[in-house]
Parts: C-alpha cells; sequence; structure tokens
C-alpha cells in the first residue's frame, strides 16, 4: 500500500514535470518584455538627463537593476509612479542630481545669427531639425521634444528653448476647484 | 411563466406606443425651466451694421481655415476672406462690404478666454454684395455641388459647427435612409430655431428639399418639441409640398434636441456608441443649416449672418438676424440692454454653454444664444457636498452612463477606468449636474477628465513618434557606420589587387568609390605635370615639327579619355627611354587628351552631370549603379505624386 502511493506520486511527479518542461519551450518569450514595457512609460524625450544615451538604454538599465526610477525628469512624478506601479517597487522622489521638470518647450533656431555649422543637426536625436551644411537650419516644432542637446554644441548660441504656449487649441479644462470666499462679519452671531 | 412576462411587456410596449404617438422615449433627461416666452414675443429684428465686424478664424470645428486676404484689402459682401484647409475645414467669409483693418489676436468667444487668430473688417456702410450666382442643383452633379459647398462657410448652426459640406457627402458605406430635421432645441432660453421656423418655413422647406436631393434620403422626419406649437403648425404647412416627410411633436424633454437622442426619439433607433448615424443611414441636419443650404444654392450667399436669441436678464428680450463678427455689447444694447443686477454673460443654453470671458466677444458661427444672468435667474450653487451615492445621476443620464462611478474616477484622476466607463460618450449635457442632490459640479468633472486624457493621448503620440524616429536616427548611424567599414575593406582589398593587375584595378577603383576617384586625380594631377616637363624637353629638340603634326593627332583621338590615359601611361614612361623624336610625339598627344578630358570634367561639373563610365565595368558594380539609378527614379516620382497636395 505505502510502495503504490509512492510509486504514484513518483509517476505523477514525472508526468506533471515533462509537462512544465514542454511548456516551457512552447511558450518561450523573446526578448525581454520588461525592458519595452519600461520604455513604453519613459517619455522618449531621448535628452539623456538620466545619464543613459537615450530611453531605450536608460530603460535596459533599470531592468537590469542597474539604474534607479526616478532619474527621468521630463516623465514628471506620475513617470515615476507609473515605474513603480509597473516593477512593484516602491515610489521615490524624483532625484535632483539628474534635473527637475520643466513645462514642455521645443528649440528654437534664431535664423540670422545661424551659420549652417550643421553640428545641432548631428546632436539631435529625433532629427528634428532641417538643414544643410553653409544654409540656415530650422527646427520641426512638432518633432522637437525639447531635449536640449542642440544648445551646447552651437558655436555661436543661436538656439533657445521656448515654452510652448497655451492656445485655444491645447487648452484644458481645469479640475473644479470652489474659491473660499469671506463672509461679511455678523458680529451678533457667534458660530456653534 | 416566461410566457407571462413576454405577454407583460408586449402590453406595457403597445400601451407606450399608443400614448406617446409613436414616441420612442430615451432613457433620463430633465425638466428645467423653458424661459421660452420671454423671446418669442417679438419678431427676429435685423440689426444695423456695426462700426467693425471681428472674425475669428476658429469659427467651426476642425482645421483652421488659410487666409486670403491681407490688412489693407477691399472685399464686398460675401467675400472669401479665408477658404477651407484639410477634409474638416469651413471657409470664412465677409459679412458685409468694407476694409479689412487689421489681423491679430484677439480674444475670442471660447470658454478659455484666451485670443486666437482674427480678421478684423470697417464696413464701409454699402453693404454691396459680390456678384451672386445661384446653382442649379436639380441639375448639377453631385460631386460639384459638394465642391461648392465646401467655400459657402456653412457649418451646423445648432452649435457643434461641423462643416456642412462633410455630411452631405456621399462616399459613405451604407446609403441614408432618413433625414432628420433636428427643430428640438430643447435647451431652456434659446428660441432662434422657433422663431426660424415660425417666421421662414417655406425657406427651411426648401433647404430640406436640397438636403434630401443631396442625400438621395428616401425619408424625411422633422423633430419638434411640443412647446412649440406655432413653429409646428408652420413647419406642417410648409412640408406639404415635399414628398415623404412627416412633422412629429416630440414631448418637451431635454435633451431631446441632442442627435442621439433624436434619433431614438422618432426611430426608435439606438446608435451604437462606437458608430456615426450615418453608418445606419440616418443623417441629422438642424433647421438653420438647412435653411442656409437653400440660401446658399438658391441666391449664391455664403454664410455671413445667423440668429441669435438673447435673453435672460435683458430689458426686451428678443431674436436678432446679425451679421457674423458683430460684438455682442451691440446685440445687449439692441435687446434693451443688460439689467443692473447682471453678473456675467452665458453663451448657449444654461445646461450646455459656457460663461463669456468678457462681453467683448464677436458673434460667431456657435452663437445661438447669449444669455444675461443674475442671482435671481441663476442662482450661483451652494457649496458642493459629498457624493451620498443615491445615483440620481444614473437615472437623468440620457446617455445610460454611471455618472457617480465617472465622477470618482475624474475626481481620482483615474483616466483609464474613467475611459474604461464609457466617459467619452457623455454628451455634457449637464442632467446630472441638475439632478444632483449635493450639488456636485459633475460636468465640470467630465470635461477636465476628458481634456486631460486627450492631453495624455497627444503626448503618448508625440512619445510614439519620437521613439520611432530615434530607433531610425540609431539604425541609419549604425548602417552608415558598416557601409564606411565595407569600403575601407573592399579598399584594402583593391589595394593589393592593385599590386598585382594594375591595369584591372584603375578601372574598379575610379567607378567603385570616390576615394579612388580622388587618387585617380592625383595620378592624373602628376602624369600631366610629367607630360608638361617632358614636352618642354621634346619642345626644345623639335619645335616645328610637333607644332605642324600635333592638331591633326590630337583630333583623331577617342572621346573616351580616362581608359586611354591608363593604357598610354605606362607607354608613355617606356617610351622615355627610346629616340626623342617618338617621345616627343606621344607625349603631346597625351598631354593634349588630358587637357581635353579636364575640360570636360569642368564642363560637367558647371552642368551639374555626372560622369558616366559604364563601360568596361565589373558585373558588381554595373549593380551598383543600377541600385542608384533605382532610388534616383524612385524619388523623382515620389516627388512628382506629392506635387499635386
Amino acid at each position: 500500500m505505502l510502495l503504490t502511493s509512492i510509486y504514484v506520486m513518483l509517476g505523477l511527479a514525472l508526468v506533471l514535470g515533462a509537462l512544465l518542461g514542454i511548456a516551457a519551450l512552447l511558450f518561450k518569450v523573446e526578448g525581454d518584455p520588461v525592458v519595452a514595457r519600461i520604455d513604453a512609460i519613459l517619455p522618449q524625450t531621448q535628452c539623456g538627463q538620466c545619464g543613459y544615451p537615450g530611453c531605450k538604454p536608460y530603460a535596459t538599465a533599470i531592468a537590469n537593476g542597474e539604474a534607479d526610477i526616478n532619474q527621468c525628469p521630463p516623465g514628471g512624478d506620475a513617470g515615476v509612479h507609473a515605474l513603480a506601479d509597473l516593477l512593484g517597487v516602491e515610489y521615490k522622489p524624483l532625484n535632483a542630481e539628474h534635473g527637475l521638470p520643466k513645462p514642455k518647450s521645443v528649440a528654437f533656431i534664431d535664423e540670422a545669427t545661424c551659420i549652417g555649422c550643421t553640428l545641432c543637426i548631428q546632436a539631435c536625436p529625433v532629427d528634428a531639425i532641417l538643414g544643410a551644411a553653409k544654409h540656415m537650419h530650422t527646427i520641426i516644432a512638432s518633432e522637437c521634444t525639447g531635449c536640449e542637446l542642440c544648445l551646447a554644441p552651437c558655436p555661436v548660441d543661436c538656439i533657445s528653448m521656448v515654452a510652448l504656449a497655451e492656445t485655444p487649441d491645447n487648452w484644458k479644462w481645469k479640475y473644479p476647484v470652489f474659491p473660499i470666499k469671506a463672509l461679511p462679519v455678523d458680529s451678533g452671531k457667534v458660530p456653534s | 411563466m416566461n410566457t407571462i412576462i413576454q405577454f407583460a411587456s408586449k402590453l406595457i410596449k403597445n400601451l407606450a406606443t399608443n400614448t406617446a404617438n409613436d414616441i420612442h422615449k430615451f432613457h433620463g433627461g430633465v425638466h428645467p425651466d423653458g424661459h421660452k416666452y420671454e423671446s418669442t414675443t417679438r419678431p427676429i429684428a435685423q440689426l444695423p451694421i456695426p462700426q467693425t465686424l471681428t472674425l475669428p478664424l476658429r469659427q467651426h470645428v476642425g482645421y483652421i481655415p488659410k487666409l486670403k486676404v491681407k490688412v489693407g484689402d477691399y472685399v464686398l459682401k460675401g467675400e472669401m476672406l479665408a477658404e477651407a484647409e484639410g477634409t474638416v475645414s469651413a471657409a470664412i467669409h465677409a459679412p458685409t462690404s468694407g476694409t479689412i483693418t487689421a489681423i491679430e489676436e484677439a480674444v475670442i468667444p471660447h470658454p478659455s478666454g484666451l485670443p486666437d487668430m482674427c480678421v478684423t473688417l470697417t464696413p464701409d456702410g454699402k453693404d454691396q454684395w459680390k456678384p451672386l450666382t445661384p446653382i442649379d442643383w436639380k441639375n448639377t452633379a453631385h460631386s460639384e455641388l459638394i465642391s461648392s459647398l465646401r467655400t459657402s462657410g456653412i457649418v451646423g448652426l445648432g452649435g457643434a459647427t461641423f462643416p456642412t459640406h462633410i455630411k452631405l457627402r456621399k462616399d459613405r458605406s451604407s446609403a441614408i435612409h432618413t433625414l432628420i430635421i433636428n427643430a428640438a432645441e430643447c435647451e431652456p432660453y434659446i428660441t432662434c430655431d422657433d422663431m426660424l421656423m415660425r417666421e421662414r418655413a417655406e425657406e427651411i422647406i426648401q433647404g430640406i428639399a436640397i438636403a434630401q436631393h443631396l442625400l438621395g434620403a428616401a425619408k424625411v422626419v422633422i423633430g419638434i418639441e411640443d412647446n412649440k406649437p406655432e413653429a409646428t403648425q408652420a413647419m406642417a404647412g410648409a412640408s406639404q409640398s415635399l414628398t415623404n416627410a412627416v412633422v412629429t411633436t416630440v414631448p418637451t424633454l431635454y435633451p431631446s434636441g441632442d442627435a442621439r437622442r433624436l434619433i431614438h426619439l422618432l426611430l426608435g433607433v439606438e446608435v451604437p456608441h462606437h458608430k456615426r448615424s450615418t453608418e445606419v443611414g440616418i443623417q441629422v441636419f438642424n433647421v438653420a443649416t438647412v435653411l442656409a443650404i437653400y440660401r446658399y444654392f438658391a441666391f449664391g450667399e455664403p454664410s455671413v449672418s445667423r440668429i441669435v436669441t438673447v435673453t435672460g436678464n435683458v430689458t426686451t428680450p428678443q431674436n436678432f438676424e446679425v451679421l457674423l463678427g458683430t460684438p455682442i455689447p451691440l446685440l445687449m444694447a439692441a435687446a434693451g440692454g443688460a439689467k443692473p443686477d447682471t453678473t456675467h454673460f452665458v453663451m448657449g443654453g444654461p445646461m450646455m454653454g459656457f460663461d463669456l470671458p468678457t462681453l467683448n466677444v464677436p458673434v460667431t458661427k456657435a452663437a445661438n444664444c447669449i444669455i444675461a444672468a443674475s442671482p435671481a435667474l441663476f442662482a450661483p450653487p451652494p457649496p458642493a457636498q459629498p457624493c451620498i451615492r443615491c445615483t440620481r445621476c444614473a437615472d437623468a443620464c440620457p446617455v445610460n452612463l454611471q455618472p457617480q462611478e465617472l465622477y470618482w474616477f475624474a475626481k481620482s484622476d483615474n483616466f483609464e477606468k474613467a475611459r474604461d466607463y464609457n466617459l467619452f460618450d457623455c454628451i455634457e449635457c449637464g442632467c446630472c449636474t441638475y439632478v444632483c442632490p449635493s450639488n456636485i459640479p459633475l460636468v465640470q468633472y467630465y470635461r477636465y477628465a476628458k481634456s486631460e486624457i486627450i492631453a495624455l493621448d497627444k503626448a503618448q503620440e508625440a512619445a510614439d513618434l519620437a521613439r520611432e524616429r530615434n530607433d531610425f536616427r540609431l539604425a541609419r548611424i549604425e548602417r552608415e557606420k558598416l557601409e564606411r567599414a565595407q569600403k575601407h575593406a573592399e579598399r584594402a582589398a583593391s589595394a593589393k589587387n592593385n599590386e598585382a593587375k594594375p591595369e584591372l584595378a584603375e578601372t574598379e577603383k575610379t567607378t567603385s568609390n570616390p576615394d579612388a576617384v580622388e587618387a585617380k586625380k592625383a595620378a592624373i594631377a602628376a602624369a600631366v605635370e610629367r607630360a608638361k616637363a617632358l614636352k618642354l624637353a621634346a619642345a626644345n629638340i623639335d619645335a616645328a615639327k610637333t607644332g605642324t603634326d600635333l592638331p591633326v593627332q590630337a583630333e583623331s583621338t577617342p572621346d573616351n579619355t580616362l581608359p586611354n590615359i591608363a593604357e598610354a601611361k605606362p607607354d608613355a614612361t617606356t617610351s622615355a627611354t627610346n629616340e626623342a623624336q617618338a617621345k616627343a610625339d606621344k607625349q603631346a598627344l597625351i598631354a593634349a587628351a588630358i587637357e581635353r578630358a579636364k575640360a570636360q570634367k569642368l564642363a560637367a561639373a558647371q552642368t551639374g552631370a555626372t560622369p558616366k563610365n559604364t563601360e568596361n565595368l565589373s558585373a558588381k558594380v554595373k549593380a551598383e549603379i543600377d541600385e542608384i539609378e533605382a532610388i534616383r527614379t524612385k524619388a523623382q516620382q515620389m516627388i512628382k505624386s506629392k506635387a499635386p497636395d
């Protein structure tokens, strides 16, 4: 009786083990989905403020446990929260060493000063600068991520960052707030 | 048991339809005070031409139209100021004749209170129309009518301001079988459609006939709320001339004027929430819009004016036909002026309208009603209390949403959840806010959540684009690196071959990479120097003979010079050791050939043509050239195909 039960358990263990082994082969996950999921949360400014040469390398570093989740200022607090949720770790406030969140802005080239050196074109991580050698350059505003990587290489300092203005197009309804009003003073009544 | 339930439900259904005269009641809805009487006692009045007209470019849903005028231009009434750009867009016309005095940013009637681009027109008082051409819509092709309508500037005048020409297009998957004319005008205070129907029913019916013709709709249903008996009578009388058209009164219940609610009321059809009504063969037009269509086709008049109700806390509430761009203070003055206790002004109805940031804004195509608000008419809401989950809002919601859930999600910035609960089906009718016993401004929360979600979606789209472009850039850099490495390897290999078989390597090199061409040039330059030196020496020995022989021989040399040089070069060096006469001849020949090659190269560089060494090429090089040529032609085709846009 004892032996029979041992055989049954052994048999079951073998069968289930084989099944698991086959399943592991059949449903093998290609690549590292965690990197892609982290990358999807990152704002893709490719600014390198985190200390890595782009959003994908930073995502890879987070996945490998080399980088912390609070190194991305453009992602802001919401980004850190999303990363903490995804990775199941504690939320941390943004690390000020890597910079502070700024309002969304785009680069602007002063066309009178530009000498057409193409240095900014080579620096732009998303090819958002149009121009050729010895010809004026200009920013494709809709594709500029506001990473500021073009500012440093410019030899004549003709690039500046311009914050996006609020227009009726991008205007948002505000969160309902109720103004606190001072009531007229009534000396006869004392609030209970 | 089942049969009993079925029987009972059938009985109830029959009872319901019998009592409501074939009206299919929608869920929810509220009964706010109508306040329609005040502004219907006087006929529609015309307003005199004001001193200045301000026309915002943003007057409709969709893309901003493209300006066609500049400051100082004189325009006639009805002349186009800005033309529709993109699919969903509408033109803007001069409401009267006059001069364009400014094109600048000014505050527009928008809840944001932000300035936007406006055209300012100073009228000359003549009110002179441009030459108008009526359109024979019965005998003109459909596509022609639609493209003509695109220049008319007509948009939905019920308040949604969706460009009308798009709604009349015929390229839809399912054909329109029913045209619904929305004359419900369910919002309190607004009476512009009511007065329009009372006074201009004939013209409206003509417009309906045009819309019916354009859509090919078999049936027309005109839906009017039962609080407008005069309008119903006028429309019923005028609609006799239409085929297969019925005027149906619907019970007064806000928001029966919403297109989907009206479709449900009149036809009993629930349009699926992710579909448009045209996908189930129904199109809805406002009465004022069909009237504008009629005026455009019958007289050629573009959209330059509209009817505006001025009511609320004013002395004489009335409807006015005003030119677009008229300053609203003038409108208020025409209605006897706002009473002293007026606190603010509302554009649109009290349920769905918004507070004007300032009264100094112009009338736009969306402005159906201006209400002067006072504490007596619109008591400021008592402070909001916590939600008690009574779900009265859910009972009132005409779209069958769960407003209390949406409120929780919006309040806690839980946007994904709000989206899951179909926040975007909310029509912002305000029924939930109206019934809320805790006085919570629910619609404000939904508007906040909606605009946050839209902004987040836009940011996500931008991030995806940035990721794609960054990936492409990295791939490009990698590819260029590889190509460079390959070239270096090739050059190293060809240099090795060069030592073994110099002549073959030479031809390979010239065409395979630019560095080889540079090397070749240097070789040519060196050859030229050597040739010159030899020539000088030869000239010293026998000047006369070379002088007469050279031109004839140079003339006879073939055009293809580069291989010649390659062949001639070893000859030149060997012949230098031979007798002086033969040497001098040959050197002079080479020098002349080099001069010609240089001239040719210069000419080619000036015309921009690239040298084509298409002979003596290896198969690999030829394949490369073919590939480049293919890319070049493809690029040219792409440029050509993009040019018409």
